[in-house]
């Protein structure tokens, strides 16, 4: 039982899974489908193109993560992935996200610098147990052109053009846009967490 | 509000840093692992690590120094110098960087931007562009090979390219100022800022705090680099970023 890093072709992985072995979880970077429904949690991570993100469906991986996420197991979707867990993107009209937080992820608008890159600062906004105990306006490192709209799960959010979720919450499955393995002390704290949820 | 970037660079030679430093209190001030924790500690935003190697025989060791220095960074890590095809990016990505720095190879070879963007994505790709004022002023050339070969390319123009082959971010070093302490060249940053869509980050001249307020403002730099001022003892981190935040530019903090 460990924690499985999914790998779909969207990037490297190795500092997601750099950053677990550091917390001491033992977690895995794989491909297969069976890997992925037996572990105790899984993780999307994942930069690039929301057209990358086909490549779940046709490796047999939406089908493996959806059957974790019905039996109760935590999901964390990273940066692309975050923008997985929503219905779609104007990125790639013809790849369907998972669906699990409504709404379209769009490019930032005209008149700021896109991509986001750098350190922004978090809104906290309501409850949320992957922010538990994290100083309510930690400081964390995004690099994205595409972003989530505001949704009721939205548990925090960031400024930058205007307001956008930096990170949703329901159930067990959480989407952070920024990059926990890359923002410092906060971003160790929301992994930790995350490795600290029952399933 | 999304802050400005203070990155610390760290020049290494066969798997030591060159450059001297006397304020952090290590056990050993050429290790750039330690050396890039501390920089961490202290409030870095990124790492650069840029292999200064001129021989394929001491950059050996680059892929284990960056592979021992990732191992406990959980900030951003860059890694440049001699990075020449996709397969030189790929092991230094499998080793722990998270984006890479290219220059000379950029400059041969525009469509390795593009394959390494493709691979790894834009964000992975930063483009190091050497800047010299030439013509009486009136212009700016890119170098290649660690500033000694002009290579008749304007350096906007350069930039505007890069981005459109897939850069993530321009590393602009000012020539004329780099290692002067005089100032960073607010003209030259503020010139490639304004006229490309990803961040720009300055480099080349930091002698004091000012001149990292007058880069972020009248350069409009999205970041900067800090190499000598830190290396040399003259200038904590801790104390720039207070400075700075102090001066009203937006800066992560407390780190």
């Amino acid at each position: 039982m460990t924690i499985a890093i999914v790998d779909y072709g969207a990037g490297n992985l190795t500092s997601v899974k750099k950053a677990f072995d550091w917390l001491g979880h033992p977690s895995v970077i794989t491909s297969d489908p069976e890997v992925v429904r037996a572990a105790e949690k899984v993780v999307v991570p994942g930069v690039g193109h929301f057209a990358a993100t086909a490549s779940l469906d046709h490796r047999g991986l939406r089908q493996a993560i959806e059957s974790a996420v019905q039996r109760g197991r935590p999901l964390l979707g990273i940066c692309l992935g975050m923008q997985w867990l929503f219905a779609s993107s104007s990125e790639a009209t013809d790849v369907a996200g998972l669906g699990i937080f409504a709404g379209e992820c769009v490019h930032f608008p005209a008149g700021v610098k896109s991509p986001h890159v750098g350190w922004n600062q978090l809104q906290r906004r309501g409850n949320s147990r992957i922010l538990a105990h994290l100083p309510p306006e930690s400081f964390v490192y995004f690099t994205h052109s595409y972003r989530v709209p505001l949704v009721e799960q939205t548990v925090a959010t960031c400024e930058y053009g205007g307001a956008f979720s930096a990170v949703v919450e329901r159930e067990n499955v959480f989407g952070v846009q920024f990059h926990p393995e890359k923002s410092g002390h906060a971003g160790l704290h929301l992994l930790e967490n995350f490795c600290a949820l029952p399933c | 509000m999304l802050t400005k970037r203070i990155i610390a660079c760290l020049d290494v030679d066969a798997g030591r840093v060159v450059k001297g430093v006397q304020f952090l209190n290590l056990r050993d001030a050429g290790d750039p692992a330690e050396l890039a924790a501390a920089h961490s500690a202290a409030g870095a935003d990124e790492i650069v690590l840029l292999d200064i190697a001129a021989t394929a025989e001491k950059r050996k060791t680059l892929l284990a120094t960056v592979r021992q220095t990732a191992r406990q960074l959980f900030i951003p890590f860059t890694v440049g110098g001699g990075i020449r095809s996709l397969e030189d990016a790929s092991a230094v990505f499998d080793a722990g960087a998270d984006k890479v720095s290219l220059n000379s190879a950029a400059l041969s070879d525009p469509a390795l931007i593009t394959r390494i963007a493709e691979r790894f994505g834009s964000q992975a790709a930063i483009v190091a562009i050497d800047a010299k004022r030439v013509n009486g002023g009136t212009h700016y050339e890119a170098f290649a090979k660690g500033g000694r070969t002009p290579t008749g390319r304007d350096a906007r123009v350069w930039a505007i390219e890069a981005e459109s082959r897939g850069a993530g971010e321009i590393l602009l070093t000012s020539m004329d100022r780099d290692g002067t302490g005089a100032g960073f060249d607010c003209e030259l940053t503020r010139s490639i800022s304004t006229s490309v869509r990803i961040p720009v980050i300055a480099s080349g001249g930091a002698g004091s705090a000012s001149h990292f307020a007058e880069v972020f403002r009248d350069g409009q730099a999205d970041a900067a680099l800090a190499a000598s001022i830190l290396h040399y003892g003259t200038t904590k981190l801790k104390d720039l970023k207070q400075e700075l935040a102090a001066a009203g530019i937006p800066m992560r903090w407390p780190c």
